[in-house]
């Protein structure tokens, strides 16, 4: 029996556990896929919002401010790339001018701080490489830059170093009340829970749904993006997003945490749940609008395409809330999502604490995790003594980001491990540059081979069928 | 200090390192990543290696041998397993291993020996999933040549360069079937033979002008929609055609690596993605040469072996004697001839310029021209991009030459 | 008296050959640049003949790289890959050892070194 079980593990189920994980609670969190950070975590524009997007009052506005202030402390206890690179909605016209002004009244009753309008000169200056048709910006000094799933791995990490545990593959299937409680089943698996926890995404309404919550729907809305080589990094400082439109945010221009340059997102509202394939007119409208915001679009430097789905929820507004009692819904949890998701853990914990959960203070807890880049970022002399406890760490298998084999094993054994290619991609970047897993694929497969005691053939990109080789190409008796 | 370092041992490193050797250079160190020399001719087991260089037909592996044993008889330092991670300017190299752990040498001279790796799928921005089983054509050359792994069972090849052509009999002759290789342009990149034994032996299509448009599959690959393209090479939606298959090798080009010579400040050319050099492969930095795929992507590792023996050589008299470059005569080309190496001439002597062309010309004129002055020209029966050309230029030719400029008469 | 179209596959250049056949009796070849082209093109219609590369598994699981030391008949391809497939080699092995004799018409040989 457990105190809590959280559905879900993405950016919100991470940060609850985490944020759970302070008290003397018994945690479980139950994901679908064969990693954590699977679903609009996974794919989004890696953002701390500075909030001043949302409608003044609104639960997005409250917890976006309140939680992109609280981002840096946590990244810190996390050993999370934090970056505040200052953001800019960047105008081309009086029309854009005046939205831009908007923008800035709600941001100031938002309490949203440092915000002011800038005009082409001071632009021009800060950002170069702008379009010259760019005539004036919105300047947050407080908006950053993230890993989605960097922080999510991290806090999952922690929260299981803490006592969380974590179950993979277990997709829900019904949840059922008892005396005490909620037993929730997968095909295969049963967990039993005193507490449940919604943050499942975009199937949030369907697990609401189980318990016969019908008052909100999620629908998935996708967003395409390009990513460029680290070449490009540099090309703007500050993330440039477009004036808001009926349409939404628009294509934003950004650097990431790991100095690759982002384009994207499209935003087209589909019915079914998935459907992450990239569209040849996606791909063609994040270039065209990109090329509007920039003087110059090195396009023959990407190195990916992806499209993520983000979960919209019916009601315009973050649904947090708890339809049954000891059931809490954290649901259509769209942008600013990722900004919020410090504060929404709290409020979380604060709906159920009033719901009689004890918070008895674990005594143990230890709020730090280090880097998964702590190898990464060492001195020389820091390096060298690590090879020489453990000489994988003096073995490049991805030579484009110049990733060990140290790091790669310590990203399978450490929690939450690594279970497949991607997860090492997302934990250690090995895979991620400019070959994209073209030479070092092939070793990585063999080391999870080996670390996880499995078969070659059953080593897969993301869990499932997702298999990387089919067969042995011999097997001979010998002569 | 170390006299010469040599970044690679794959067949430019060792061929550079064996010139250097015999050029009277006792202090060498060729640095390789992999746990053996020999590079990428460790995978590529087919024959059809070492015509020119040895006249007799090898495979990979028996071609990087012929060197190994030489590395060895000589006695030429190398580290395996090494990592080079930096290069500076001043010729300070950073690589990790280890045993050593991250270690600096500092050298008199360095040759770059890097080779190239392969475009990877995201530069081609294909639309729909991203599933499992998509891989560039040397990844599945690893895994069933070096692993004993088969990727899939029914293949689609996007590109038919030669190591695609290449893996599509491999994979064949392991028991995978392959349903076709798309090209989309209107010639095959890859060499007329490996038409001929590695498709038209196995009777698998060669669909010229032909790309993939949309890959399908939720886990695992699922099938591929291919299409024709216009003359824009943007596909034509009424010729979509849709294949299954479970696997899909991309074989669309190769890229020198030259990640370490960008931090070394050397000056890249933007056409061949390698150094700038000069008849001795020497690069804008000087005692910095570069040889083999690093420098420009080559078909046949015969003339990757000659390119380094060069480069060797001339390291062997910087080392000794500080070579420097007396003047410099740039070279232009005209569009058609897409790129030359060298580069640039900085010393009278007889200098054999190799060159590829960007479209296939049949019954044209290599004109090479210093101003209105003509220096030479040659009648070629057919040209191709796929294949290097060469052209030897005496030292009276170059002689008090301002500039070389080499075009093409169609 | 019939034409057929020929890929020379004996060294990169990779000619185009032009050769007259009268019941599978070679008479005239053309556009070959060497004799060897014109022996090629000689076997490839009366006797077409392939080196075949391939692996074998050693005992202990791992692979070495095998050819058939000779070009093999065309349409036994496949037979040999059998005969290679159902080899297992015994370690070490050094470059142009026979891993196995006469298949298909040819020993298999080892194109690598292979250490225990």
């Amino acid at each position: 029996m457990y105190d809590i079980a959280i559905i879900g593990a993405g950016i919100i189920g991470g940060m609850t556990a985490r944020a759970l994980s302070k008290y003397n609670l018994k945690i479980c969190i139950l994901e679908r896929e064969n990693d954590v950070a699977m679903g609009a975590t996974k794919a989004n524009s890696a953002i701390v919002h500075a909030g001043f997007d949302a409608k003044e009052g609104s639960l997005k506005a409250r917890l976006n401010v309140q939680g992109s202030k609280m981002m840096p402390t946590i990244c810190k206890e996390l050993g999370v790339k934090y970056k505040n690179n200052g953001s800019l909605v960047i105008g081309f016209d009086n029309e854009d001018r005046d939205t831009l002004n908007e923008l800035l009244k709600r941001g100031i009753k938002n309490g949203v701080e440092g915000l002011r309008i800038i005009g082409k000169q001071e632009l021009k200056q800060i950002e170069p490489n702008l379009s010259n048709d760019v005539l004036c910006a919105l300047y947050a000094p407080t908006g950053a830059i993230i890993c989605p799933y960097d922080l999510t791995i991290a806090a999952i990490g922690n929260a299981m170093d803490n006592g969380a545990e974590l179950k993979r593959n277990f997709a829900v299937e019904s949840i059922d009340e008892t005396s005490n409680g909620y037993t929730i089943k997968s095909l295969n698996d049963s967990v039993e829970a005193r507490f449940v926890i919604n943050c499942a995404g975009i199937y949030s309404d369907k697990i609401a749904k189980l318990i016969g919550d019908n008052s909100f729907d999620v629908h998935a809305r996708r967003g395409e993006y390009i990513l460029l080589d680290k070449e490009c990094g540099d090309m703007v400082a500050h993330t440039i997003f477009r004036t808001p439109t009926k349409m939404g945010k628009g294509i934003l221009v950004s650097p990431t945490v790991d100095g690759n340059l982002l384009l994207g997102p499209t935003s087209v509202d589909i019915i079914e749940k998935e459907n992450k394939a990239t569209t040849q007119d996606g791909i063609n409208e994040v270039i065209k609008k990109a090329k509007e915001n920039l003087s110059a679009l090195p396009l023959a430097k990407t190195i990916t395409s992806f499209c993520g789905l983000r979960a919209v929820g019916s009601i315009g507004d973050f649904i947090i809330n708890s339809p049954k009692k000891h059931f809490i819904n954290a649901a259509g949890i769209e942008s600013p999502g990722l900004s919020a998701s410090p504060a929404i853990a709290e409020y979380i914990v604060e709906l159920l604490s009033k719901q009689g959960l004890k918070l008895v203070e674990n005594q143990n807890y230890n709020p730090i995790r280090t880097s998964s880049h702590t190898f990464f970022e060492a001195s020389i002399e820091e390096k060298n003594q690590m090879i020489k406890k453990n000489s994988a760490y003096g073995r490049i298998v991805c030579r484009c980001e110049g990733i060990t084999e140290g790091e790669i094993i310590d990203a399978i054994h450490r929690n939450p491990g690594a279970r497949d290619l991607d997860g090492i991609k997302r934990r250690t970047r090995a895979q991620m540059g400019r070959c994209q897993g073209g030479f070092c694929g092939v070793y990585i497969t063999e080391i999870l081979s080996r670390e996880l005691e499995i078969s070659f053939e059953k080593v897969t990109k993301f869990g499932g069928q997702s298999v990387i080789n089919v067969a042995k190409t011999k097997g001979g008796t010998p002569q | 200090m170390r006299d010469l370092v040599i970044i690679g041992g794959g067949p430019a490193g060792m061929s550079a390192a064996i010139a250097a050797r015999e050029s009277g250079i006792q202090d060498i160190l060729i640095l390789e990543r992999d746990g053996q020399l020999g590079g990428i001719l460790q995978q590529c087991i087919h024959n059809g290696f070492g015509l020119h260089m040895f006249g007799e037909e090898l495979t990979g592996p028996e071609y990087a041998w012929k060197y190994e044993k030489k590395v060895n008889e000589l006695g030429i330092e190398y580290k395996l397993n090494t990592m080079v991670l930096d290069i500076t300017e001043d010729k300070v190299i950073t690589a990790t291993n280890s045993n050593d752990g991250v270690f600096q040498i500092k050298a008199k001279a360095i040759i770059l020996a890097m080779g190239c790796r392969e475009r990877s799928k995201g530069a081609l921005n294909i639309a729909g999933t991203r599933p499992a089983g998509i891989y560039s054509a040397g990844t599945a050359q690893k895994y069933v040549n070096t692993f004993g792994y088969l990727p899939g069972k029914n293949v689609v090849i996007l590109g038919s360069g030669d190591i695609g052509l290449i893996m599509a009999r491999r994979m064949t002759l392991e028991g995978s079937k392959v349903h076709a290789v798309c090209e989309i342009m209107s010639y095959s990149g890859g060499l007329a033979r490996n038409i001929e034994q590695c498709l038209n032996d196995f009777n698998i299509p060669l669909r010229l002008e032909h790309t993939v448009v949309e890959i399908h599959g939720k886990d695992r690959l699922e099938g591929v929609t291919i299409a024709k393209v216009d003359q824009n090479r943007k596909p034509i939606l009424d010729t979509r055609e849709y294949i299954p298959c479970d696997t899909l090798l991309l074989s669309v080009g190769l890229i020198p690596e030259n990640e370490l010579s960008k931090n070394a400040n050397i000056k890249l050319s933007n056409i061949t993605n390698g150094a700038v050099v000069d008849q001795d492969r020497q690069t804008s930095v000087g005692g910095i040469f570069a040889c083999g795929n690093v420098l420009h992507v080559h078909d046949l590792v015969d003339f990757v072996s000659k390119e380094a023996e060069i480069a060797g050589k001339a390291a062997a008299e910087y080392i000794k004697s500080g070579k420097k470059q007396s003047f410099v005569i740039p070279i232009k080309t005209d569009g058609k001839i897409r790129y030359t190496v060298p580069q640039i001439i900085t010393e009278a002597k007889d200098v054999t310029v190799y060159f590829r062309v960007s479209d296939v010309y049949k019954n044209a004129k290599i004109i090479i021209t210093d101003g209105d002055k003509a220096i030479l020209s040659k009648s070629k029966a057919k040209l191709a991009p796929g294949e290097m050309e060469k052209i030897m230029l005496k030292t009276e030719q170059i002689k008090n030459v301002k500039e070389l400029h080499f075009s093409l008469e169609v | 008296m019939i034409e057929r179209k020929l890929t020379c596959i004996v060294c990169p250049l990779g000619c185009e050959l032009a050769v007259t056949l009268e019941e599978n009796r070679v008479l005239e070849v053309r556009g070959n640049t060497c004799k060897r082209g014109e022996a090629y093109a000689q076997n490839e219609c009366t006797n077409p003949k392939r080196t075949v590369t391939s692996t074998v598994m050693c005992e202990d699981g791992g692979l070495v790289s095998v050819k058939t030391d000779e070009p093999i008949p065309k349409e036994k391809i496949f037979e040999c890959m059998e005969i290679i497939n159902a080899t297992t080699a015994r370690l070490p092995i050094k470059i142009g050892d026979v891993i196995i004799k006469n298949a298909c018409g040819s020993n298999i040989v080892a194109t690598q070194n292979r250490s225990k």
